[in-house]
């Protein structure tokens, strides 16, 4: 890929990927860093409370 | 394209993720057990009369429970690079320049969006502090990193006052509206310690976020094959 201005169908396909993307990153954090289950939690603990994520 | 997207945020993620889990390690780790004798009362440091020593015996390294610290940080950046990488991809479409350079630039606005903004009203809560209804914090948090995700792109690659207008406006409503706060302060641990935890998370989140956005901008500039 270059610098020149992309065409419409080359636009949409980083969009999607783009979207995907950004979907499993969102899935990772919502795992890691905010579901209360117990055993995440537990193995998160010290992690969430570093990372400043609400904890408890 | 996604398969590009996913190799530069992989690396980018778990490199940042694993210098900065040594640096929490480090840094942030001994306060949280400091606290954390507070929090199950083995130190108590009101009412007592007695002076209670700033410098107690901590435990050491554990494999375990430290193990596991650097494999959810690193999973934690892994995500946060698969979302700032396709964030990066989207802004090159539109003519920014993506390099470990400007990188930089992008790891500053995601710690000011993931760690700043929120802990501007919900600071880095250090173990044993009282705190309102955790289900509340968590949408009040995910509300507030929306807004300022949003507020930073305007600013970013808005165009004129509104746009602009509309950023500060983003970046302030959650705190003018007011974070979920305890109804009573019931936390064990002296302000000294919780006051430290809530700097050294920030100390640490800023280098983890700009280590991230360095390498996520060179990783990405490599797949894409622009010069750095």
């Amino acid at each position: 890929m270059t610098t020149t201005t992309l065409s419409q169908s080359e636009a949409r396909s980083i969009l999607g990927a783009a979207v995907f993307a950004a979907l499993i990153g969102l899935g990772i954090i919502v795992l890691t860093g905010h579901v209360q289950a117990d055993t995440l939690h537990d193995a998160a603990h010290d992690v969430r409370h570093a990372t400043g994520f609400p904890c408890h | 394209m996604f398969t590009r997207i996913l190799t530069s945020a992989l690396f980018a993620g778990a490199a940042a993720g694993l210098i900065t889990a040594l640096l929490q390690l480090w840094f942030v780790q001994p306060v949280l057990l400091h606290a954390e004798l507070y929090e199950g009362g083995d130190l108590v440091h009101f009412g007592t009369g007695s002076t209670v020593t700033a410098h107690p015996d901590l435990p050491g390294f554990d494999a375990v429970r430290d193990g596991l610290s650097i494999v959810f940080t690193m999973l934690i950046y892994s995500g946060y690079a698969l979302m700032l990488v396709a964030a990066m991809a989207l802004a090159q479409t539109r003519g920014a320049v993506i390099s470990a350079r400007t990188g930089l630039i992008w790891g500053v606005a995601g710690f000011v969006i993931v760690h700043f903004a929120p802990g501007f009203s919900l600071a880095p809560e250090v173990p044993g502090v009282a705190a309102a209804d955790v289900t509340a914090r968590q949408v009040w948090w995910f509300a507030t990193v929306i807004a300022a995700a949003v507020a930073l792109w305007l600013i970013a690659f808005g165009k004129g006052w509104i746009a602009w207008a509309a950023a500060v406006g983003l970046l302030l409503a959650p705190h003018v509206w007011g974070a979920p706060e305890p109804d009573v302060f019931a936390g064990p641990v002296p302000t000294e310690i919780g006051a430290l935890f809530a700097a050294r998370a920030f100390g640490v989140g800023l280098a983890a976020w700009v280590l991230l956005g360095l390498l996520a901008g060179h990783f990405w500039s490599r797949e894409t094959g622009e010069s750095v």
